[in-house]
Formats: structure tokens, C-alpha cells, sequence
């Protein structure tokens, strides 16, 4: 369905499209309560514990007062409607700001200032300087000459340097007074959310009356949330306004991502709900047949004869409700709190601190980061990730002679600086190329300095070179271009601007040289998308061969080309070329079509060499995280030999003999898939060598393999630790991230680009560099870093704690509610299974709410190892990524523990609080405070690592509990007056307590005594060589010291251009009786099925 | 267990600020104890001559303490029929007095516990423990509040309340013992057996009983109705129930010495109906002691304890003798045994 925008047309727009009032609040006043409400209730934890808070209203059944699941209930609630809350008042705040910011639309044509909100589609609306764009706008006059504008757009990409939009062509020339009255329809597609893309037509109505339909791209339209800069004002028609702005449409809330662990512990939580299905069953039962057989005799009771039709209900729903406390209302809470801390501990983080530019790290989720210590796949990008993305020329090779070879830079290349004095016409034409070949701004300060504003650091590093080359671009004044070469000014006039697209690799402009009036279309592009275009009969052998020769030193190439224009070939190819660029349907298509039919027999002018630095750190950290056990796939739209060269140079792969490249490549499904076929058998092989195998492929190549050849592709994918992918789309990458997701892999993307952030937002982790791409990829990912080194300490350091602490905490959670519920259970067969309560109702709900949930709290401050030593040993995290600290037999362990425990407190009271003593009020704070001290001493022996504050809160926390019962024991209305002191008071008391705790904890020290010296895990033994100080670190960093050397040497080896001959090439059976995959997925499955309590 | 390190610098200057840094980049100084051999088989043995001591003192405690235990529930009805057995107690009229005589072991010095035990009876049934209003207890002004007293609220459903009402008040424990020494007789005082916190704040001194076991069902005891509640010390005695299924609670106290191999008439009322439900009806007196009351069980388990931490803790001695094992010793990293495997 079309959209029909009639400009500046009071009577018909208003109904059919809404205004400009911006909403992104999720809730009103009155639908607050029942939907926020009705959205914590489509959890099944609430909904269970909403069950369990309505059954205990029912007096008859209930065991304890409702208030002690209702308290901790409404609490949760309460604390998670707030927060919903706050968030939504304050988009609301912020809403309501920009809705009533004042703007100048012209109404029934006077300006009048009005607020934002009230723009309606077609009014014309008038923007200053500096102002922010309230809606999207088809721009038809801006003050400056040309019609043009400069825009920001970093709340939109995040791309902070300045974009130019020009106005429409069919309102080019019109005075600033008619504005006021133009009329006319611009038709456009409906509102959506791309924005790059806007194909759209004009036409203006009479006096105004242009013969053409106009077209419109995303270059006349200034977007909702961008800035204007230096230009003093412009003109536009409201085109999409409101939520239907591109802004408004790409806006969504993201599916919220769920870490692997809260999938475990939502499993657990599972078995234990069918476990207090079943105990309940079975009480119920023995209640029932206790009830008829014994209770109807004990006449004291006076149980009724004839019950009600639900009798046989009330027991068994009386031991729902004392078994509840099975599942901690808690649990939940105490996750949010600390999964807030993690984010937090990132953000703060001083080593993860960019001190150049001063970014810190930030969390964008706060939920995921235990997620970061069990990752097995990170996929990276290349340019901007693993290098710095700081474009600077460094060679060249123009008409066959190399530049640059001998110094290493080409700016200093004596032979060039030569050629440049000496006029050669080849070097001219070729810095002309470079300097004017693209779409950079020059902008002139107002103390005289040049600087270049441009999108592309690969144009922004030619020109600047041009420029150091005496081949200055001056100024670029609508469509004339002046260079300043040797003190001479040569002027250009601007034709057509050819542009780049990710499909077409190459640009062109085509301009009209003032001086000789010839016109010249300059191009320049990939090797592949500018060679096959050259003139026949220019040998391109000698460009070939320096395009190899570079990219086997990881630089960046570019091909530089040009050719004269005859006048009426030109005017022939411009007419189609603006129809094509006037169509509405598949308007890229034809463009690029269009393009490529004046893009032929060019004269290669030369190839240019673009370095880009590797950022510092990034080999150390990709060996490192190799070592830990994750493997690293490369995926960049870059050529296949920059990337492996790269690739290379940071130990992604390692060079020949270790490592093996298997290429992957065909252009027909039939090459394809015997290629493919070929690396799977190798791979097959070489599995259990000591190798280093990887595999390379293309972008053509995967498209195929992905689509006709999925299965053995991921069979591939399983089976190789490292793999290159080069010249791939972003939607590849995000199909690459999906398939090892599928594979039920934990996958984190890096990325810094907008190419990036499909596969970012795809993966289980996305992790965004805020680089100097943009903060695009920042914006969308999980957690932004600075540099792609910190992603080692993100995590092997973060990661790995939040994963260590959750799994303590969420287990020790369960822990301590089934301790307190195997006492109540036991307590039933004492009570004559009738569902007494042994605790009162006060003591249950300030157990989980108090008593427990503080001291565990702390366990965010505890590191099982120093971060040193985990960086020396980083292979310690297979503990995490195997998930064995928390799984199902870990958590039997605590299962067993809370049972262990409670048959401990219970036999001890009963014996000890025997006859006289069991006044139940004073037995029941006996039991209880055999909780506390048994768990006190629980999360003390799990700790492993006392900061003061965990001293405060495991001591403390026992020393409140008596408090807070000295207090509730001194007012006399309470069930439990004076308990607290008589116990106190009695020696007996306290040797029960000594009895309890030593009984409790005496097995669980001998048993993890015993594992820690006979059967100690890996961690273990870190843990005593890091605290004995054992030799273990100075082997750690004898081990580093080599690694460096070894680095250096391959560095070394790799700088040197190497011969043509395919090293790389697949070495079927290479010496098969080693051992490769030892430690592919082989620990994986090894770590994995073998027993995994290992601490 | 411990090696008291602290791995990072410690904390040299106390300002908030630099402790607030330390705490947000994870660095506050930490104590990182392990479990060393040496720490593990110190704590055990320790434990283990502590536990040993205490046991002792508390068994030699124990054993000090002078217990007589009775029977009387089977030699003091006439039948063994369990009808005639419910008949006859349920019956309010017949005789129900019968004699015990016991004889003193060792000597017993003043005060003298005497304790009823009963067996079998559940004080802590849900329908039972819940049955009672404390606010009734403690106020004439909440006489009405007798809603969680069901069944035992008020005189016949209708509008009269029953005080103090519910299952337990109800049930009141009533057989009475008498005690003599050569026909001479002993005093049983059977003031402050109460405890003082349930006299002065949960009974009232101005709550009378009333229409307490005045119709339906006749449950156990009666009250006199013109003693306040706050001095019907059996009652409060009673109404403190019991978490298990056999209890002892306290009648009253024998101020007397009683004397080796002397022997004790107890005349007996028995009253209380514990025969319907095949329950047990003990009579107990004891002299006390500092610590453990009659109990020789935290005496013997402590003892046990002891020996088995000494155990646990010789076992560990040997082990770690015949096969001591390097704590931290890199050889045991996998990653170090193959080093090639990372490698490539």
C-alpha cells in the first residue's frame, strides 16, 4: 500500500496517517495494574507461587499464617512493578519532552510555531541549525546555495561524522518566499524501518508544475533523532511522523536472551516440582491412612465422622503448602541482584577501560554474563575487531613500478616523491583518482586546517595521502571539485556520482575537467569487481600480481582505473541512468545495472595498498581464549588472502607445519560439494592428529553449501575449531552464528560495524566494539568493549566468576528451602502426619527472606582464583563451558546435602529436646537455629576467598538472627515470647548447637578434604599452588615467555612476501597416527559425559 | 585448614574511597584459606578432645541424675478388655484411685521432679495444636474470640463461650498422684511449676474459667472456677504442648530428700484416658542436674562424635604418611601432562 503525501495540504492528510506524538511507553495510568500484573503471571515460578498464596488463605489447610508467602510475594512483585514503572515514567518523560518541543510548520501558509507532537504527514516543516529533526522529512530548501545540507545521525547509526543530503531536484532553485506555497504529492512506500533506503517519487503541482515525476532516495530526506549541522536552515515536508518514523519502526523491544544457565536452573527448579508432587502424594496418602486408621481413636482430636466431599483433599494440600518452601520465592530476586552486580563489576572495570579514548566497558544486558564463562564459539569480524581500523596507505604499484616496497611506505618512497615533482601522468592521474574518486567532505576550519570528513576510512586514507603527495582536495562546492596540485588549482565538475554498494565493490564519479571540458569517469574498487572491467589489450598481469603480493601481507587493496568519456555517450548513458534512478521497484538492481554498462574498458591506472593495523593485544588474546577451549571463527567481507594472512598474523591460525588450511571453493554446487566433501574426509582424519586444521571458504561458496549441502556443512562446523570465512554478508554471518547455535553451541559474535549487527543480535552473546565504524554495533550488542583485548578478561575474569557464583548461588538457594523442608517433612511423621507446622510463621517467611538470602549475597565478591592465575591457565574455564559447577549431579550433591542436614538437625533435636523439653515453641527455635548455624558454615566452607564483607555477612547475619529473635521474643503478644532467652540460657542449647554443627559440616569437610587432596580438580589444584605458592606461576610465565618468542618468529616469517605457491593447499594423510583432537570435541564430549562433579 | 595470605596489597590507606574502589574492581583484600592436610587433622583432633571432654562431663552429669520410672496405666485398670477398659474410665462415678508403691535406688536430694509421661498422645496434631486463643487466655476483653478453637468454642453452639476453650484446655491432663513415705506423707508442691513469662503474660490474672466442661463431651480435667487462670499452673503446664508424641511435663516438686532403698506409696487417681488410643501412662521422678536435664543422650552422642573425629583424623594421618601427595603439584594439570595439545 502506497503512501500519497500531499504537501502542505490542511484539509485531506490529517485522517489518513496519525501525527507526530511519539509513545514508546509500554503502559497507561489505568492499564498499569492488570498488565503488568497479567505479564510477572505468565511466569511459571509466579504463577506457582500465586497457587500456593491463594490455597494458604484457606484456613482449614494452610500451615501457617498466608502472610509469610503473601509478604515475600507482594515484595517481589512490588519490587519488579516499580521497576517496570520507573522505566516507563521516565520514556515517558522523555516522550513528553520531545513531543512538545517547539517547531516551525507552516499552517495555511503563515509559519507558526507549534509543538512537535502536533506535525501531521505533509506539513512543511522549518529547522535551524543545531535543531533535532522532529519527524522524517523529504527535504525541498535548505539555505545553502546547492541544496545542500549536512547531517548528524549518531542517534540513528551511531556514525558520528556528518552526512550531506541534498534537496529534492524538482524544488532545486525555488525562492525562499514560494516555499511557503508549494503544493504537489509525493508518493512513497509504506513506513518501515530501513535506513538506507527510501525510494520514493515527487511531483509538484501547479505554479510549480515540472514536467518530470521526481525521484527521491534516502539522500533527500533528513530522518527523525538526526541533527542539522552548519547549515543555517532547511525546508522539508513531513513525510512518516510519529511511531511511524524509520526511527519508530526499527525501535522494538529485543527477545530477551536466556543463558544457558537459567535454562538449567528452570530444569531444576522443574525436578524439584515433581519431587514435591511426589512427597506430597505420598504424606498425603499416609495422611489419609493415618487419619482413618489412627486420629479417629485419639478422641482428644475429635475428628469429625463425616467429613466434607473434599476431605480427602485437605491433607494432601496441606502438605503442598508446608512443602512449598521447597521451590525459594527468593531465588529469583537474589539472581536479579546479583546478574545487576556482574553488569555493574563490568562497567567498572579500570582494565577494561579504553584509556585512549576513554570508553569504558558497559553491559548492555545484565542478565547474560554467566553466559560469557561457558561460550565455545566466538565469531569475529576482522576489520575494526581484530585490526584498529585505522586506514593508512602504504604501497602502491601505478602502471607496473612498485612504491613503497623498500621504506615500507610509500609516502616516503624517494622514487614516487620523484615521480610526483616530475609530472609522470600515469602518477597524476592516479593521485587525481585518489583524491577526488569518492565521497569525502573537505572541510576547512576557520584557522585554515584541512581536515576530511568522510564514511569510509579506506577514502579518508587516500585522499590524506594524495594530499601528502602535493595533491590537494580543497574544496568540494556542490558538484565542482577543486584540487590543489603544485600551487596550480584544477577544477572538476561533478557529472555523476556512481556509488558503492556492498554487491557492486567499486565507485565511480564521473566528472567534466573545467579547464579541457573532456569528461572522465574515475573508478576504483576491488581487484576483482575493477580487473575484468579493463580496456582490452592493457596486460593486467603486473596488477594481479601486486594484488597478491599485498594481500599476502595483509594489506588492503584497491584498483584505480579511469577513462575518458566521449560527450554523447555520456548524455546517452545519463538519461537512463536517471530513469533508473527514478524507478520504484527494485531500484538498486537497475542502477547497478545501469552502472556496469558505463564501467567498461577502463585503463587501470594501478593498485593501491591500504594497511590496517592489528590492534594491540589481539594475537595473546586469541591464543589465550584458544587455550581456554573456545574456538574462533573469522568472518569478514574482506579477500580471502588478507584474511588468512591476518588470520595468521594473529594466531588464529598457526603457519605451516602446525597448521593446515582446507580451502573450500567452486562456483558450481557440483565444485562445491566435492570440495566440501574433500575437507569433511580430512577433517575426518587429521580429528585425532595434533593439528592445527581450519578451513576457509568464500562467501560464494557458502551460499551454496549452506543451501544444498546444510548437513555436511555442519558436520563440518562441529568438527573444526577454526575457520575463515571471507567475503561473507551480514546475513551469512548471522546464518553461520544460527548453525552453530543449532548445534547447541554457545556462541558469542564480536563485531564492530553495521554489518555486524545481525550476527550480534543473532548470537547467545552479542559483543559490540565501540570503534571507530560507529557505535552501530555498540549500540545492538549485550556488552560494548573498547578494544577487542579486554574480551579476554570479559571472559576469562567476568565470565568465569559470574558463572562460579550463580551456580553456588542458585544451588545453594535450593539448598537451604528443601534443608527446612526435609525438617518440616520429618516433622509430619512425628505429628501424625496431620501437617503440623514444627515452624511458626514468622520464623519461615524471615528464613528465606532474612536469615538466608543475606549471607549468599556476598558470594558475588567471591573469586575461587586470583584473575592472575586464570589468565596464566585460562584452560580452567572448561569448568564453566562444560557446565560443571552447576548440572544435575552437582546440584544431587546439594540435594544430598540438605538431606544429610536436615535428618542431622532433626534426629539431634529430637533426642536432645526429648520428654520435658519438648515444649514445641522451644524445639521448634532449636531446629531452626540448627539451620541457621549449619548454613552459616555451608556458605563459610564454600567461600573461598574472605573479604571483610563476607566475614560481616555470614557472622553477622548469625549474630542478627539472634537479635531479630531476642527482639521478637521480648514482646509479649508474640507466639514465641521469652523462648529466645530461656534457650540462650540453657548450657544444653548451646552443646546441641556445637552437636549440630560439627555433626553437619565434620562429613562435609572430610569429604571435600579427601577430593580436594585425592581427587582434586583442576581448580583445586590451581587453588593450592596459587595460595602455597607452589612452582606452578613461575611455569605459567616461562610458558608465556615462549609463546611470545614463538609469536615473534611467525610474525616474522609472515612479513616476508611469500612465493606464489599454494601452501595452503589440503596435505591429505600428513603423519596420522598423532593425535589432533585431543582437545576439540573431545573435551567437549569428554568433559561432558564423564562424571561431572569434580569439586 | 588455612593459609592466612592475602594476594592482594593490603589495605593501606582506610579512606571510603579507596575501600569503594577496591570493592567495585573486585579487589578488596581477601583471606583464601585451603584445606591442608596439617589443618584438616589438627581441627579433627581437636574436635575430637574436646568433643571427648565435653561428653564425659555431660555423661558423668548424666549418670548423676536419679531416675524413677512407673508404669501405671496396665496395673491400674481392672480389666483387660478394651471396651469395659473405655466404659469404665469414661464412667465419671467408679472408683478409679490405685496404689503404687516404688522403691528409692540411691538417694535423692531435694528438690525431687515429679513428672507424668505420656505416650502415644499427639499434642502436636495439626486439628489439636491450633486449637486454642491465646488472646482469650490473656484477656476477659477477648472472651468472644474462640474462632480457632473449633470444635471446643462455645456451650453447644450457641452464643456462650467456653474459657478457656479449644481442644487442648480441654483435654486437660487429670490424674493426681499422692506421695508418702512410711505411711508418713510428702508434700508435692505443685506451685511455680509453671513457667513465670506464661503466668504473668499469657494467663490472665483476671480471666476466670467458665462454662469449662459444662456440656457435650467431657474431655479431661475440670477447673475451679474461682481460681484465675494465671494460677492454674497445671493448666498452663499443659497448654505449653509438646512437639513429640511422648512428652513429660512437670506436676510438681518433692522438697524432701528421699532416701536409699526407702519406699514410696503413690496413690494414684487415674483419671486421664489414654486406653482408647492404646497410649502409655508413665510416672516419673528425677532429680536435676546444671546442664542436660535427665538426658544421657548429648552425653553419649558427643562421646561418640569424639571418638569418631579421632578416628577420621588418624585415617587422614595415615593416609597422608603412606601416600602423600604434593598440594598444587603441576603434574597433575592435564594441560601440563600433554602440553602439545593446546599448542597446535
Amino acid at each position: 500500500m502506497k503512501r500519497f503525501v500531499y504537501i502542505n495540504d490542511d484539509d485531506q492528510s490529517h485522517d489518513l496517517y496519525c501525527d507526530n506524538r511519539i509513545s514508546n511507553r509500554k503502559y497507561t495510568v489505568l492499564n498499569f495494574l492488570p498488565k503488568n500484573l497479567w505479564e510477572q503471571f505468565s511466569r511459571f515460578m509466579n504463577q506457582y507461587f500465586l497457587l500456593i498464596a491463594c490455597l494458604q488463605l484457606w484456613p482449614l489447610i494452610t500451615p501457617v499464617n498466608p502472610a509469610s508467602t503473601w509478604g515475600p510475594l507482594l515484595f517481589i512483585f512490588a519490587v519488579s512493578a516499580t521497576k517496570e514503572a520507573w522505566d516507563d515514567y521516565n520514556r515517558y518523560v522523555s516522550d513528553k519532552k520531545a513531543n512538545e518541543k517547539q517547531v516551525w510548520v507552516v499552517k495555511k501558509g503563515v509559519k507558526k510555531h507549534i509543538r512537535a507532537q502536533d506535525i501531521h504527514v505533509g506539513n512543511l516543516v522549518w529547522l535551524r541549525e543545531n535543531d533535532e529533526v522532529p519527524c522524517d522529512l523529504v527535504l525541498i530548501g535548505t539555505s545553502e546555495p546547492q541544496g545542500l545540507c549536512h547531517i548528524e545521525t549518531s542517534a540513528l547509526d551511531g556514525e558520528t561524522d556528518l552526512k550531506t543530503r541534498v534537496i529534492a531536484s524538482a524544488c532545486a532553485g525555488i525562492e525562499l518566499e514560494l516555499l511557503h506555497k508549494i503544493k504537489g504529492v509525493i508518493e512513497c512506500p509504506p513506513p518501515d524501518k530501513d535506513i538506507r533506503r527510501f525510494d520514493a517519487n515527487m511531483r509538484l503541482f501547479p505554479p510549480f508544475l515540472d514536467n518530470d515525476v521526481c525521484p527521491l532516495t534516502i539522500k533527500n530526506t533528513i530522518l527523525q533523532s538526526c541533527y542539522l549541522r552548519n547549515t543555517e536552515w532547511v525546508c522539508g515536508v513531513a513525510i512518516y511522523a510519529g511511531n511511524e518514523t524509520k526511527l519508530g519502526m526499527s525501535r522494538g523491544v529485543p527477545e530477551p536472551k536466556l543463558t544457558a544457565m537459567d535454562a538449567m536452573i528452570d530444569k531444576l527448579t522443574g525436578a524439584i516440582f515433581v519431587f514435591q508432587v511426589v512427597v506430597v502424594i505420598v504424606l498425603g496418602v499416609a495422611g489419609n491412612v493415618w487419619k482413618d486408621m489412627e486420629a479417629r481413636k485419639q478422641w482428644y482430636v475429635q475428628y469429625p465422622n463425616e467429613g466434607p466431599w473434599y476431605e480427602l483433599l485437605v491433607i494432601p494440600l496441606r502438605f503442598e503448602l508446608l512443602c512449598s518452601i521447597m521451590i525459594p520465592i527468593s531465588i529469583k530476586v537474589s539472581l536479579d541482584l546479583v546478574k545487576s552486580l556482574y553488569a555493574k563489576f563490568i562497567d567498572w572495570d579500570q582494565e577494561m577501560m579504553d584509556t585512549k579514548t576513554g570508553t569504558p566497558s558497559h553491559a548492555a544486558n545484565t542478565a547474560i554474563s554467566e553466559d560469557l564463562g561457558q561460550v565455545e564459539y566466538i565469531l569475529t569480524d576482522k576489520t575494526g575487531t581484530l585490526t584498529e581500523n585505522k586506514m593508512i596507505f602504504k604501497r602502491c604499484c601505478i602502471s607496473g613500478t612498485f612504491y613503497g616496497n623498500e621504506t615500507g611506505d610509500a609516502l616516503k618512497d624517494v622514487k614516487l616523491l620523484n615521480a610526483v615533482s616530475g609530472g609522470s601522468s600515469d602518477v597524476i592521474r592516479f593521485l587525481t583518482v585518489m583524491s577526488i574518486c569518492n565521497t569525502v567532505i573537505p572541510v576547512q576550519s576557520k584557522n585554515g586546517v584541512l581536515s576530511y570528513k568522510a564514511q569510509s576510512q579506506d577514502e579518508e586514507a587516500l585522499v590524506r595521502a594524495a594530499s601528502q603527495l602535493h595533491m590537494v582536495f580543497v574544496k568540494k562546492n556542490a558538484s565542482i571539485l577543486e584540487i590543489n596540485f603544485n600551487a596550480s588549482l584544477l577544477q572538476y565538475e561533478l557529472l555523476d556520482t556512481l556509488e558503492f554498494t556492498s554487491d557492486r565493490k567499486k565507485m565511480s564519479i564521473v566528472v567534466r575537467d573545467c579547464q579541457s571540458g573532456k569528461i572522465f569517469l574515475l573508478s576504483k574498487g576491488a581487484d576483482e569487481a575493477i580487473l575484468p572491467c579493463a580496456c582490452t589489450g592493457q596486460q593486467i598481469r603486473t596488477f594481479t600480481e601486486a594484488v597478491e603480493q599485498y594481500a599476502q601481507m595483509g594489506l588492503r587493496t584497491l584498483c584505480v582505473a579511469w577513462r575518458e568519456l566521449p560527450e554523447d555517450e555520456y548524455r546517452e548513458w545519463s538519461l537512463t541512468f536517471k530513469e533508473a534512478n527514478s524507478t520504484l521497484v527494485d531500484r538498486e538492481w537497475r542502477v547497478s545495472e545501469v552502472c556496469q554498462r558505463l564501467e567498461v574498458g577502463l585503463e587501470i591506472l594501478g593498485v593501491a595498498a591500504i594497511e590496517d593495523r592489528l590492534q594491540d593485544g589481539v594475537p595473546e588474546t586469541i591464543e589465550t581464549l584458544r587455550k581456554a577451549g573456545i574456538n574462533f571463527w573469522m568472518l569478514t567481507g574482506d579477500k580471502q588472502n588478507t584474511a588468512i594472512q591476518i588470520a595468521l598474523s594473529c594466531n588464529f591460525v598457526s603457519p605451516e607445519p602446525k597448521g593446515q588450511l582446507l580451502l573450500i571453493n567452486g562456483k558450481t554446487e557440483d565444485e562445491v560439494c566435492r570440495s566440501l566433501e574433500r575437507v569433511l574426509l580430512t577433517m575426518r582424519i587429521t580429528n585425532s592428529e595434533p593439528k592445527d586444521v581450519a578451513f576457509v571458504i568464500d562467501g560464494w561458496a557458502l551460499e551454496i553449501a549452506l543451501k544444498h549441502h546444510r548437513k555436511a556443512f555442519t558436520e563440518l562446523s562441529i568438527l573444526s575449531r577454526t575457520a575463515i570465512c571471507c567475503r561473507v554478508t551480514p546475513s551469512q554471518k548471522a546464518q553461520l552464528v544460527g548453525i552453530l547455535k543449532s548445534c547447541d553451541y554457545r556462541t558469542l559474535a564480536i563485531g564492530d560495524g553495521g554489518n555486524d549487527v545481525r550476527m550480534i543480535q543473532q548470537a547467545d552473546i552479542g559483543v559490540g566494539i565501540s570503534g571507530r565504524e560507529g557505535l552501530q554495533a555498540a549500540r545492538a550488542a549485550d556488552y560494548s568493549i573498547g578494544k577487542f583485548r579486554f574480551l579476554k578478561r570479559l571472559i576469562l575474569v567476568h565470565g568465569r566468576y559470574s558463572y562460579n557464583r550463580t551456580a553456588f548461588l542458585s544451588q545453594y538457594s535450593f539448598y537451604k528451602s528443601l534443608l527446612i523442608c526435609f525438617i518440616q517433612i520429618f516433622f509430619s511423621f512425628v505429628s501424625g502426619v496431620s501437617g503440623s507446622s514444627l515452624f511458626n510463621s514468622v520464623s519461615l517467611m524471615a528464613y528465606n527472606v532474612f536469615y538466608t538470602s543475606i549471607p549468599v549475597l556476598v558470594s558475588v565478591l567471591d573469586k575461587d582464583l586470583s584473575e592472575r592465575t586464570v589468565m596464566q591457565h585460562p584452560q580452567i574455564l572448561f569448568y564453566c563451558q562444560a557446565g560443571r559447577l552447576l548440572n544435575p549431579s552437582t546440584f544431587a550433591g546439594w540435594f544430598g546435602r540438605a538431606l544429610f542436614h536436615a535428618i542431622v538437625v532433626f534426629l539431634i533435636t529430637i533426642h536432645a529436646y526429648a520428654n520435658e523439653k519438648s515444649e514445641i515453641e522451644e524445639v521448634s527455635m532449636v531446629a531452626l537455629s540448627g539451620c541457621i548455624w549449619l548454613q552459616a558454615f555451608v556458605v563459610a566452607i564454600e567461600t573461598n576467598s574472605f573479604t571483610i564483607l563476607q566475614h560481616l555477612a555470614i557472622w553477622g547475619n548469625l549474630l542478627g538472627f539472634y537479635v531479630i529473635n531476642w527482639i521478637i521474643s521480648s514482646v509479649p503478644a508474640a507466639g514465641m515470647y521469652t523462648i529466645m532467652f530461656r534457650l540462650c540460657g540453657q548450657p544444653s542449647y548451646w552443646i546441641t548447637m556445637f552437636l549440630i554443627v560439627v555433626c553437619g559440616m565434620g562429613p562435609v569437610i572430610a569429604l571435600k578434604y579427601f577430593r580436594y587432596t585425592y581427587r582434586s580438580s583442576k581448580i583445586n589444584i590451581l587453588q593450592q599452588a596459587e595460595r602455597l605458592g607452589g612452582p606452578i606461576l613461575s611455569l605459567g610465565s616461562i610458558e608465556t615467555q615462549q609463546r611470545s618468542l614463538e609469536r615473534e618468529l611467525s610474525a616474522l616469517s609472515i612479513s616476508q612476501p611469500k612465493s606464489r605457491s599454494p601452501v595452503y593447499e589440503p596435505l591429505l594423510l600428513d603423519s596420522p597416527s598423532a593425535l589432533r583432537r585431543s582437545f576439540g570435541p573431545g573435551p567437549h564430549t569428554d568433559f561432558r559425559t564423564r562424571n561431572y562433579k569434580d569439586n | 585448614m588455612a593459609t592466612n595470605e592475602s594476594c592482594d596489597q593490603p589495605l593501606r590507606d582506610d579512606s571510603k574511597k579507596q575501600i569503594h574502589s577496591k570493592f567495585i574492581q573486585q579487589e578488596l583484600s581477601a583471606w583464601k584459606p585451603i584445606l591442608t592436610p596439617g589443618w584438616v587433622i589438627a581441627i579433627f583432633i581437636i574436635l575430637g578432645v574436646v568433643f571427648i571432654l565435653i561428653g564425659l562431663l555431660a555423661f558423668y552429669a548424666s549418670v548423676h541424675v536419679e531416675e524413677l520410672v512407673e508404669r501405671y496405666d496396665v496395673d491400674c485398670v481392672p480389666f483387660t478388655d478394651k471396651n469395659k477398659i473405655t466404659k469404665y474410665i469414661r464412667d465419671s462415678s467408679s472408683n478409679k484411685t490405685c496404689t503404687k508403691t516404688l522403691r528409692v535406688q540411691k538417694k535423692m536430694k531435694n528438690p525431687i521432679y515429679v513428672y507424668y509421661q505420656l505416650h502415644h498422645f499427639y499434642q502436636n496434631h495439626r486439628r489439636y495444636v491450633r486449637s486454642r486463643s491465646d488472646k482469650q487466655l490473656r484477656s476477659t476483653k477477648h472472651e468472644y474470640e474462640t474462632k480457632e478453637c473449633l470444635p471446643i468454642a462455645t456451650v453447644n453452639n450457641n452464643s456462650k463461650p467456653i474459657v478457656p476453650c479449644g481442644l487442648i484446655a480441654w483435654s486437660l491432663f487429670n490424674d493426681t498422684y499422692q506421695f508418702s513415705v512410711n505411711s508418713k506423707v510428702v508434700e508435692v508442691d505443685r506451685k511455680d511449676i509453671a513457667w513465670k513469662s506464661d503466668r504473668d503474660y499469657k494467663f490472665g490474672s483476671k480471666v476466670y474459667p467458665k462454662n469449662f466442661q459444662s456440656s457435650g463431651m467431657i474431655g479431661g480435667g475440670k477447673l475451679n472456677e474461682s481460681i484465675p487462670l494465671s494460677k492454674q499452673e497445671d493448666l498452663i503446664v499443659w497448654m505449653r504442648t509438646a512437639a513429640f508424641s511422648t512428652f513429660r511435663k512437670l506436676y510438681g516438686q518433692i522438697k524432701v530428700d528421699l532416701d536409699a532403698n526407702s519406699n514410696i506409696t503413690v496413690v494414684i487417681q487415674n483419671n486421664f484416658n489414654i486406653y482408647e488410643f492404646g497410649g502409655k501412662k508413665q510416672l516419673v521422678l528425677s532429680t536435676s542436674n546444671w546442664s542436660v536435664g535427665t538426658n544421657k543422650f548429648l552425653g553419649c552422642a558427643y562421646l561418640y562424635v569424639g571418638g569418631f573425629s579421632l578416628v577420621v583424623a588418624i585415617s587422614f594421618t595415615i593416609t597422608y604418611v603412606l601416600k602423600p601427595r604434593p598440594l598444587g603439584d603441576p603434574a597433575y594439570l592435564s594441560w601440563n601432562k600433554y602440553p602439545s595439545i593446546y599448542e597446535n
